[in-house]
């Protein structure tokens, strides 16, 4: 059924419940309708890794995976994702074991003040599934979506190279 | 962000009927998600359509396609009909928005989005497209990146879609589903010049869906594709686009489907250049001369006159490549 209940006038927002896995965690969360998953993450859940840069998906700080699609977390409605399975920056690792994209991000210095950088590796690891790591070129035109105001550009490439080829 | 109520589709019907009782379809979310958030669009209730099974690309009998609605723009990109049928629109696709939006936003979304325009984005500035009757700032103010073709006295807005401009050239066909049963739409007609009524951008009826876009079969073999103009290399909107397609044969084009993109207020189709086209032999005057009429009634505006200009180099080099 419809599941939201009406808008009670001016004053009450609307709510729902949602179930969804975050990090290999189920969780069942009521919700403001108005709730974008970066806010769910950072507000409600304390998972503050995901930045929020621009909150209108031009910066890319926010990207997470979404059924392992990487996203935009700021313009997704938490509302929506019902029996989604959501994966953050802190559900990379494998206990203390980094993921090989962190780790090639230490190896190739690719941050200065960091605050993109959880954005960078969740799209990183997206451009990696995605197999859009033929070149340098085409690892630069498939991470455009991730904005690095400290110009990290070229060592965030040589870290998607490395993750994506071993080299 | 102002309150809205949630509701799921589960199917057509129940899509249909919320949509019939007001609500607002909510397929990918990036664009209207964010224009939300800025109390441009104030939706009451938004209608879930991503159960609805309009996910699916279709060859259809020889060789055109039917892409779903609800097709993600990544996956359209990557689909190999797709690629080896119509190159133009998989690189058109592929040269919108980012990585992350083309996992979001569908096919049907993507001919939906609306305008970029800042002072349509900006709730204090006058824009008749998002409040009738208030006048339109960007006429006389910050125009750069408007519209010289199609515009009005009420409007000089862009359409922002890349994968529009392709549809536009191939004269492809919106598939719609309503209250009162399926039609289809020319995609010319799709999509509405402002006009008077700038705040009317499809010829959508109320609680109408789209469920695919169609490409008719075109004469093989087919050489297509889309060539964007941009103040940055990626991650931008287009100033200047064009979508070609052309068939050649027996060393002369027997077919020519042009449009560009970010110059008008709707896609546009430049009949002009086809026709310049047809019949000819390739070569660089040939190209250099049909492009010539690429900006063919073109009003430029204070800040974009270098439009006009930028119209006719792309048009010429898409061909010629």
């Amino acid at each position: 059924m419809f599941g939201a209940g009406p808008a009670d006038a001016a004053q009450a927002s609307p709510s729902s419940r949602v179930t969804l896995t975050i990090n290999g965690e189920r969780r069942t969360i009521t919700v403001d309708n108005r709730t974008s998953l970066l806010d769910l993450l950072r507000e409600h859940l304390g998972l503050t890794g995901s930045k929020k840069g621009c909150n209108a998906g031009a910066c890319g700080a926010c990207t997470v995976l979404v059924d392992g699609r990487r996203v935009n977390s700021c313009l997704t409605l938490a509302v929506r994702l019902d029996g989604a399975e959501v994966t953050t920056i802190e559900g990379l690792a494998k206990g203390e074991r980094l993921h090989p994209l962190q780790q090639a991000f230490i190896d190739h210095d690719a941050f200065q003040c960091g605050y993109c950088t959880s954005g960078q590796i969740m799209s990183g690891v997206g451009c990696i599934d995605e197999g859009h790591t033929g070149s340098p070129e085409e690892i630069r035109e498939f991470m455009s979506g991730n904005i690095c105001r400290c110009g990290a550009y070229v060592n965030i490439v040589r870290a998607v190279e490395q993750a994506a080829h071993g080299k | 962000m102002h309150p809205f109520s949630y509701t799921r589709a589960a199917n057509t019907r129940q899509a249909l009927d919320a949509g019939r009782a007001g609500g607002r379809y909510i397929a990918g979310g990036t664009t209207l998600v964010d224009l939300m958030r800025e109390t441009v669009e104030r939706p009451r209730t938004i209608v879930d359509i991503s159960a609805l099974p309009l996910r699916e690309i279709m060859v259809t009998r020889r060789g055109g396609l039917r892409i779903g609605a609800l097709v993600r723009m990544s996956e359209a990109a990557a689909h190999r009909g797709v690629r080896a049928l119509y190159p133009v629109i998989s690189q058109a696709l592929e040269l919108s928005a980012s990585a992350q939006l083309r996992n979001m936003a569908t096919i049907g979304g993507n001919i939906m989005q609306r305008t970029r325009c800042t002072y349509f984005r900006d709730v204090t500035a006058a824009c008749n497209k998002r409040e009738p009757g208030s006048g339109c700032a960007a006429l006389h103010g910050v125009n750069r990146t408007h519209a010289i073709l199609g515009t009005s006295d009420d409007c000089v807005a862009t359409h922002p879609s890349d994968a529009a401009v392709a549809f536009t050239a191939l004269e492809a066909t919106v598939h719609l589903l309503g209250p009162d049963g399926e039609r289809t739409v020319p995609f010319a007609d799709f999509l509405l010049r402002p006009g008077s009524t700038p705040n009317r951008e499809q010829a959508l009826r109320k609680g109408e869906l789209i469920t695919s876009v169609e490409i008719p079969a075109l004469p093989r073999p087919l050489q297509s594709g889309y060539l964007k103009v941009r103040d940055r290399q990626s991650y931008e909107f287009a100033l200047t686009s064009a979508a070609v397609a052309l068939h050649i044969r027996g060393g002369v084009i027997h077919e020519a489907k042009v449009a560009a993109g970010g110059v008008g207020t709707v896609p546009w189709k430049l009949p002009a250049v086809e026709r310049e086209l047809i019949g000819q032999r390739p070569s660089n005057v040939l190209w250099t001369k049909a492009a010539e009429r690429a900006a063919d009634g073109a009003r430029p505006l204070r800040h974009n006159r270098f439009k006009v200009e930028l119209l006719n180099g792309p048009s010429s080099a898409n061909c010629a490549s």
